[in-house]
């Protein structure tokens, strides 16, 4: 009887969280188009994010590249199907693997970050000390960081997956004998737009995902140096969650449109 | 000639669930008084000003600031309001990411209504700094300040604005005795100097002793008493002793 009534509290804070989320995102969207607008501070953003992930980004996309080549190697040998290597590279790291890892990477380097940083400044009364100054907290916060994480999160997308195939490319240079540019003509030949454009729109999604997510725990943080951690933490956790939704879904809507 | 009232609360209702925080709050704020509301810890009192700002909705009740009902305004006029109405934070709030400078200048830039755009905005800076005696902090960070400097670093960015009312949110908790007494003097300056109306919301006896003009205790969600410090210290009745002893 008591595991029932947990359950039931349980799912309605499920729903009450839903509930408020979608109200965060609609109120996103009507900030988005009411003046005055912050560009400043948005670029200031879009600056923070795109910079500082620059490197983790690349690291983890050649290192991707690097070792996806040389586990791979040895299955194609066998088969005798070593020269599909960049088209299978290219297409893996371009359509799944090159998105869904820079994006994981994006919500615990960003999603994390925002999170924490609007938590403290709710803690601290920044916020509540930015709307007694006549600025619209949530436009200025709020609005500017989802936009950024959302427009910085493709181009983050095509570094990483540049550097991925840069990767795989080295490995199959020193490995067989393969010249760089023999393997970007191969990588180019295997891609088509329906690679590139399908990826591209999920990837807009994930860095509104990543944005929206932090945001709204940090900008609701409960009282406390407790709640900015748990802000923090769970940003990372419902962000990663729903990048996995979104895959599946842009998935299965792109295997609709192209069928 | 009888004072005319720039702050009028009436009748003021608010809860957080089933905790009653105000119960029927009334106040008037003079001009050029200076207001201390003392209370319990969690009886409502920074509740109170919050609604007074429009950072807390009131359940019930009116609230009017220079004659506009802050709950019937747009917007764009409260926060035109608001430039009239500092607000001194209890744990100062300066923003971190900023260094003194931008801390200032923040709503400077964003009140272009009040006093145009400003193209060089250190002269305003530097004067709300001198006001605080902490010119030589400009270029420091909020990390790199002492408690007692971030409060008055605090009172500086209220005081940029030049507003009529100040709201002080527990000034001196937190300080030692010698930096609170600084921050009361300061107080008491920056009041003389520009005629402001204040609300001081505190614990601190000797505080509210130096620079009330007239006191509101805050008991049992309610305005329970109000008269001079004097009057106040001076009550028989076991609640209000309480206070003072």
């Amino acid at each position: 009887m008591e595991n029932d009534s947990k359950v039931v509290t349980s799912f309605k804070n499920f729903l009450i969280e839903i509930g408020e989320l979608s109200y965060f995102t609609a109120r996103f969207f009507k900030e988005l188009f009411n003046p005055p607008f912050e560009f400043k501070e948005f670029w200031r953003q879009c600056y923070n994010m795109g910079n500082r992930s620059l490197l983790l980004v690349s690291v983890t996309g050649f290192i991707i590249g690097l070792v996806f080549t040389l586990q791979s190697r040895p299955t194609l040998e066998e088969f005798g199907a070593v020269s599909w290597m960049p088209s299978m590279v290219s297409i893996s790291i371009i359509r799944e693997i090159g998105p869904i890892i820079t994006a994981l990477i994006c919500a615990g380097r960003i999603g994390s970050g925002i999170g924490a940083e609007l938590g403290s400044m709710r803690v601290t009364e920044q916020i509540d000390a930015m709307e007694v100054s006549g600025t619209n907290p949530y436009k200025y916060l709020v609005v500017t960081r989802i936009l950024a994480t959302t427009v910085m999160l493709p181009i983050l997308v095509f570094f990483g997956d540049a550097i991925a195939i840069f990767g795989s490319a080295m490995v199959e240079n020193i490995k067989g004998n393969v010249s760089f540019l023999l393997y970007f003509n191969n990588v180019f030949d295997s891609l088509q737009f329906s690679d590139v454009i399908p990826t591209t729109f999920k990837t807009f999604f994930f860095g509104f995902a990543i944005g929206l997510v932090g945001c709204y725990k940090g900008y609701n943080c409960k009282k406390g140096t407790a709640g900015v951690g748990l802000a923090a933490n769970s940003a990372v956790v419902y962000t990663s969650m729903l990048l996995f939704i979104i895959d599946f879904i842009a998935v299965f809507v792109t295997n609709i449109f192209y069928s | 000639m009888e004072k005319k009232p720039i702050i009028t609360i009436e009748n003021l209702h608010k809860s957080f669930g089933d905790n009653c925080v105000l119960d029927g709050f009334n106040m008037q704020l003079y001009e050029g008084e200076n207001l201390v509301i003392m209370g319990k810890s969690g009886s409502g009192k920074s509740v109170m000003i919050k609604c007074l700002i429009g950072l807390e909705e009131p359940d019930s009740g009116t609230i009017t600031v220079m004659g506009k009902n802050i709950n019937q305004l747009e917007q764009a006029e409260l926060d035109e309001l608001r430039t009239e109405i500092g607000f001194l934070f209890q744990g100062s709030a300066l923003y971190d990411s900023m260094s003194v400078r931008e801390n200032l200048e923040f709503p400077l830039r964003r009140h272009t209504k009040k006093f145009g755009i400003i193209k060089d905005t250190t002269p305003m800076v530097m004067e709300a700094l001198e006001n605080v005696g902490l010119a030589h902090a400009i270029d420091l960070m909020p990390s790199e300040l002492s408690g007692g400097m971030k409060r008055r670093i605090a009172l500086a960015r209220t005081l940029i604005l030049q507003p009529k009312i100040i709201l002080y949110d527990e000034p001196t908790t937190g300080l030692d005795p010698i930096t609170s007494k600084e921050i009361i003097l300061l107080m008491m300056s920056i009041q003389k100097k520009y005629n402001t109306s204040s609300i001081i919301i505190t614990h601190d006896v000797d505080c509210a002793r130096v620079i009330a003009n007239r006191m509101i205790l805050l008991i049992d969600s309610i305005n329970y008493a109000e008269g001079t410090f004097e009057t106040l210290s001076a009550s028989e009745d076991p609640k209000i002793k309480a206070f003072f002893k």
